[in-house]
């Protein structure tokens, strides 16, 4: 778009409400009867009073022109180009800009100039979305007068069941700013409609989600998580068992976003933790087309299928992280998909050893899913603070615990024949006499999080797991 | 009025007419796709069956995995090697 041009001679851009344009106001009257000066207000009309100022409140000609302080003095030349400007005031600038040496001999010799309203944070992204022309490719939608705007999405099916932001232009803008990426940049091809989402429209339902502009980097790398082939985002919406998508947050972009690694922490309470994990779930449903009772088949669902990212507790803990464990350098910031249920409790208040508490741990993690499935099962466990302490007293670490528990997770195949213990769900005749590992080997992974009070863990069990099924992914998440 | 921004993929739905379907299996190559679910074999043993009396020339196929979605290879031998597929969904 071409900005409307200015007219030749001086012109002017104010505001009422800046002292050095009100010191000023009497010089533009002046420099006006010497030669043409056209003078833009941003605030007021009856400002200045030493002439009458052309409108400028919807800041058109001030954002078109760069106009970043009032007062700023133009001058423009006879076919409309702008030749030299200057802001604020100075007595010896403005008298070399005009060539009066007599102007402003009772004014002080310097006052800085204010803010321009068009450069005004909380108006710029209006501005820039009216004026610039955002650049976003999206399609508009535009709500009839009498449409309630929470309604209309609701209306649309856009919604997870609860109000959504409306995504204006203004405010996803904004929520790009939260990227270097471009906004077509493609992300990821997203199941089950096997659509190329761009950085534009994971911000679209960023910004639906709640999210913070800063958050975005961690959407976009949940999204490249979860679109992969080894994590199989198409399979884990169209079984009927009951998984989502949860998410693990490493680095130090954590603290940054105030994540809560801590009390409540896969409760409500923690902006990040709900809504980086529903914006990655709102890009599945709307982008993806993935919605429950569609492709999403899940008998019961979980309520972390609204959306639920989570961050460690790293310096709760002298273990290396999850995502250092899975490769990736201390301080990397890195997200970590998991395919799970919901979280269960694994109680134990009185062990005082590591070995008990590994004994109970290991008991309370063979009942996941069923105490009658073994191997090609995933899972994740959270530990507590209180738990972990047992551990790290005790000066086991990551790789001792884990070896532990993986010795105390081995399943007699006897006792979970079918038919055995009058349960006919179990292992097919003919798997007698072994000893079975609960998870698929590697397939369990530890985490640290929750409250500093309190002899409570917490696991979240997979779906089918490995390449047959879903695979944990890690991916850095990057500026 | 207020104007947002399509959160959607923005797709018209596409229409594909569905094929013609046949008046009798007979003499015609019918594909048993098992998804790999436990029991689809059974299933699908028992229609192999009446197919086969009914004088269908029956070919057995089978997803690698039941989370994923058929390769696009197996999708494409099928529709070139039959005439109409049978999909087994058991548990």
């Amino acid at each position: 778009m071409n900005p409307p041009p200015l007219p030749p001679g001086l012109v002017a851009f104010v505001k009422r409400d800046c002292e050095t344009c009100k010191l000023v106001d009497p010089l533009l009257g002046r420099l006006g009867a010497d030669e043409p000066l056209t003078v833009f207000t941003q605030d007021d009309l009856a400002f200045p009073e030493s002439l009458t100022a052309i409108d400028d409140l919807q800041l058109e000609m001030s954002w078109h022109h760069g106009i970043e302080t009032v007062p700023t003095l133009i001058r423009v030349g006879e076919s409309g180009i702008e030749e030299e400007r200057i802001v604020g005031w100075s007595r010896d600038q403005w008298q070399a800009f005009t060539g009066n040496m007599e102007l402003g001999m009772t004014l002080p010799e310097f006052r800085p100039g204010c803010g321009s309203l068009s450069v005004d944070p909380s108006r710029s992204d209006e501005l820039n979305a009216r004026m610039g022309g955002s650049g976003l490719s999206t399609r508009r939608v535009d709500f009839a007068e009498l449409e309630d705007d929470f309604e209309a999405m609701y209306d649309r099916g856009w919604s997870d069941g609860l109000p959504l932001i409306p995504p204006t232009e203004a405010r996803v803008m904004r929520m790009l700013d939260g990227t270097t990426r471009a906004a077509d940049d493609v992300v990821a091809n997203v199941a089950p409609d096997l659509v190329d989402v761009t950085v534009e429209k994971i911000a679209v339902n960023a910004v639906m989600a709640g999210c913070k502009p800063e958050y975005l980097p961690v959407v976009i790398a949940g999204i490249e998580a979860i679109c992969t082939d080894e994590f199989n985002i198409h399979g884990l919406l169209a079984t009927t068992m009951s998984v989502g998508p949860v998410f693990v947050v490493n680095g130090p972009i954590r603290n940054q976003l105030e994540m809560n690694s801590g009390i409540n922490v896969f409760g409500q309470g923690n902006r990040a933790n709900l809504t980086i994990g529903r914006a990655i779930q709102l890009v599945v449903r709307n982008v993806g087309g993935g919605r429950p009772g569609g492709v999403d088949r899940s008998t019961q669902g979980n309520p972390g299928k609204l959306g639920l990212a989570f961050p460690e507790d790293e310096e709760g803990t002298p273990w290396i992280s999850l995502a250092e464990e899975r490769g990736f350098d201390a301080g990397t910031n890195a997200i970590t998909a998991f395919c799970v249920e919901g979280p269960r409790l694994i109680v134990d208040q009185l062990s005082r050893t590591p070995e008990s508490l590994t004994n109970s741990i290991a008991q309370g993690l063979v009942a996941t899913l069923s105490p009658r499935m073994v191997a090609g099962i995933d899972a994740l466990l959270v530990l507590s603070p209180e738990h972990m302490a047992r551990y790290v007293d005790a000066g086991w670490d990551r790789a001792r615990f884990r070896s532990e528990l993986e010795e105390r997770l081995m399943v007699n195949s006897d006792d979970i024949i079918r038919g055995t213990g009058g349960i006919d769900e179990g292992l097919p005749a003919g798997l007698e006499g072994m000893q079975l590992p609960k998870f698929r080997p590697g397939g369990l992974h530890i985490t640290h999080a929750g409250g500093p009070a309190g002899l409570f863990s917490s696991v979240f069990a997979g779906w089918v797991s490995g390449p047959a099924g879903s695979v944990p992914v890690t991916k850095p998440i990057t500026p | 009025m207020t104007t947002v921004l399509d959160p959607t993929n923005e797709a018209t739905p596409a229409t594909i007419e569905r094929s013609m379907r046949p008046e009798s299996l007979a003499g015609l190559t019918v594909g048993l796709l098992d998804i790999s679910k436990p029991r689809g074999d059974v299933f699908l043993d028992r229609v192999e069956e009446r197919l086969s009396a009914l004088g269908s020339t029956v070919k057995r196929y089978k997803k690698p995995t039941f989370t994923k979605p058929a390769p696009v290879d197996l999708r494409h031998l099928i529709a070139t090697e039959c005439d109409a597929v049978i999909e087994a969904l058991a548990d």
